[in-house]
């Protein structure tokens, strides 16, 4: 069998378990599919071969001496660039980090190691997880793996296009404001933003450190669910993560159906803005639902309108906060022209750092400084408080919503170049993440011209098995 | 605040970044524009609401004060620009009288 990169988690595990293959013969499919075709799409940044075939021959070990303790084991899984693995690079697609290898692992690395899974290849993305296109990475853009000249979305845009250009089995994305479900929804794969807590953040580089979360991208929704098993729970290491148990995402998603189902329609999500292909997909998705015994319901969540400037105050504040580290003391760059205290850090930062990096912490520390703290952080802080409970009123009412992902379809490389016009990328993904739910792309069809969209339900907090529940359910009776 | 005053090269110093010319005339706009279009939220009525601090509510996660193996040092030292078998290495910051 040649195709082995074709599959997801579930099918892989189920060959290896079958012995129809092994971990090395599919970690080796993957890497030669890299190379044959990661020339013109450039998911990857580096892909530690050596690495990952010693650790699939564990794996096979592991499975021949039956102690498997997860679907994962033997399993290649790829890794967005600002998530730690102990031994590897971990640059964070910034040139101030050029060089960086990790220290330790990530909890999200140990829980996928003690699973078994191979995690040696790392994924672009936008410097610091900044952008909606991964043309922010220091080192190059990556390509839209069902059109060339289109971007693939970001900011885990090397996830996405490694998942939907079959480069890997699955991948780990981020999402602090979009950033796992519009790319997802622009390559055709499933991406997860879990609710906010659900995972840890434990050796993840911090963008925005009360909506940063990791979460799986997949070529289904069980295999999102399988993955999001190995990575959620609870971390001394991270105050933000709670007791509350982890339930088998994948086995409660049996029998899963649309009957009965309240699935909201957010009014404020319906705009003018909207591409006419993108409404005309997630409209069929609406019709799908409905006739699959669905019950929609058109709800409002009126502070919707202010999500966005909410975002881009608070995002941008701990940013400015979280990035203050990279000063070129102890870890990344120095700049040779360090001749006093400040130069020392400000020269390092400017030679580091690329243009959008740069303007989230001119913009963070613009709205956290004396005098504007009040009418900037603070206030945004409480707006995003009534923001949580128009989520809150809503989720009285349905089960879950249904809207679009990303108001188009992947854009041409270059085609954005106004940083106010690129954050509209994310209007319908940033207020779930400032809420803390848990929201998904699933696949939903086609442009006329071939371009993936995708369409996004959004969870409750914490109910990450009735969202994917009704994902399945959606990803089955698809047209 | 009805205008946008941010001075990009005033706060690019407060965030300790370097800035040359040329960036600072590309970012001024850029950055009024992104001010201006945050400043929507003064719109909303926000009395007695109270700030939303974080992703979910939290109460503070305690544990007990032990000690406990750390990084290793010559692990924590590998990643620096510049250092000693023990500590991190700087140029000479402390001069006689710094502008």
């Amino acid at each position: 069998m040649s195709e082995l990169y074709k599959l997801g988690i579930k099918a892989a595990a189920e060959g290896l378990s079958r012995k129809d293959f092994s971990s090395v013969e599919l970690t080796q499919a993957v890497i030669d599919r890299v190379h044959d075709k990661d020339g013109e799409i450039g998911a990857y940044l580096t892909f530690d071969e050596e690495g990952a075939l010693a650790a699939a021959r564990e794996a096979d070990a592991a499975r021949a001496a039956g102690v498997v303790a997860s679907p994962l084991c033997g399993v290649p899984i790829a890794i967005k660039d600002l998530i730690n693995v102990k031994g590897q690079p971990c640059t964070c697609a910034s040139k101030i980090l050029e060089g960086y290898v990790s220290p330790y692992d990530a909890t999200v690395i140990k829980n996928l190691k003690a699973a078994g899974a191979v995690c040696a290849g790392r994924v672009n993305m936008d410097e610091f997880a900044m952008g909606s296109s991964t043309e922010n990475s220091g080192f190059h853009p990556t390509h839209n793996p069902y059109d060339l000249s289109r971007v693939p979305g970001g900011s885990s845009g090397g996830s996405a296009a490694a998942v939907g250009g079959d480069l890997c089995i699955a991948a780990l994305g981020t999402d602090t404001g979009g950033s796992i479900r519009q790319p997802a929804s622009f390559c055709n794969c499933v991406g997860l933003k879990p609710s906010y807590g659900r995972v840890s953040r434990f050796g993840v580089t911090a963008f925005a450190s009360s909506l940063d979360q990791v979460g799986p991208m997949t070529k289904s929704v069980e295999d999102a669910a399988l993955l999001l098993k190995v990575l959620a729970g609870h971390d001394e290491m991270d105050g933000t993560t709670p007791h509350d148990p982890v339930p088998d995402y994948a086995a409660l998603l049996a029998g899963a159906s649309l009957k009965g189902v309240k699935l909201g329609l957010p009014k404020e999500y319906f705009i003018d803005g909207l591409d006419p292909e993108v409404k005309a997909i997630t409209e069929k998705a609406i019709q799908a639902c409905t006739a699959a015994g669905a019950e929609i319901v058109e709800v409002s969540l009126p502070h919707t309108e202010y999500a966005m400037a909410v975002y881009y105050i608070v995002a941008p504040a701990e940013a400015s906060a979280n990035l203050a580290r990279f000063d070129g003391v102890r870890y990344g760059h120095r700049s040779a022209k360090s001749d006093s205290v400040f130069n020392l850090y400000a020269r390092s930062r400017a030679e580091g750092f690329g243009p959008e990096v740069k303007r989230r912490i001119i913009m963070g520390t613009y709205v956290l400084s004396s005098g504007y703290y009040d009418a900037y952080y603070g206030r945004a802080q409480k707006v995003r408080t009534l923001i949580r409970r128009d989520f809150e009123e809503v989720f009285t009412q349905v089960d879950a919503l249904l809207t679009p992902v990303a108001p188009t379809p992947a854009f041409k490389l270059g085609a954005v170049q106004d940083p106010l016009t690129m954050y509209l990328n994310d209007l319908f993904t940033i207020p779930s993440a400032l809420a803390g739910n848990c929201s998904m792309s699933v696949p939903s069809g086609f442009t006329a011209a071939g371009l993936p969209v995708g369409v996004q339900f959004i969870g409750d907090a914490f109910k990450e098995e009735k969202l994917l529940r009704i994902a399945r359910a959606y990803e089955q009776i698809r047209g | 605040m009805n205008k946008a005053s941010i001075d990009v090269a005033y706060v690019a110093e407060l965030a300790r970044l370097e800035l040359t010319d040329e960036e600072k005339a590309v970012f001024q706009p850029q950055l009024e524009n992104i001010v201006k279009y945050v400043e929507k939220i003064s719109a909303v009525d926000v009395a007695d609401v109270p700030p939303m601090m974080h992703g979910r509510a939290l109460a503070n996660a305690f544990r007990e004060d032990v000690v406990r193996p750390s990084m290793d040092r010559a692990l924590a030292l590998a990643n620096a620009p510049l250092a000693s078998d023990t500590e991190f290495s700087l140029p000479k910051i402390v001069e006689g009288a710094e502008s």
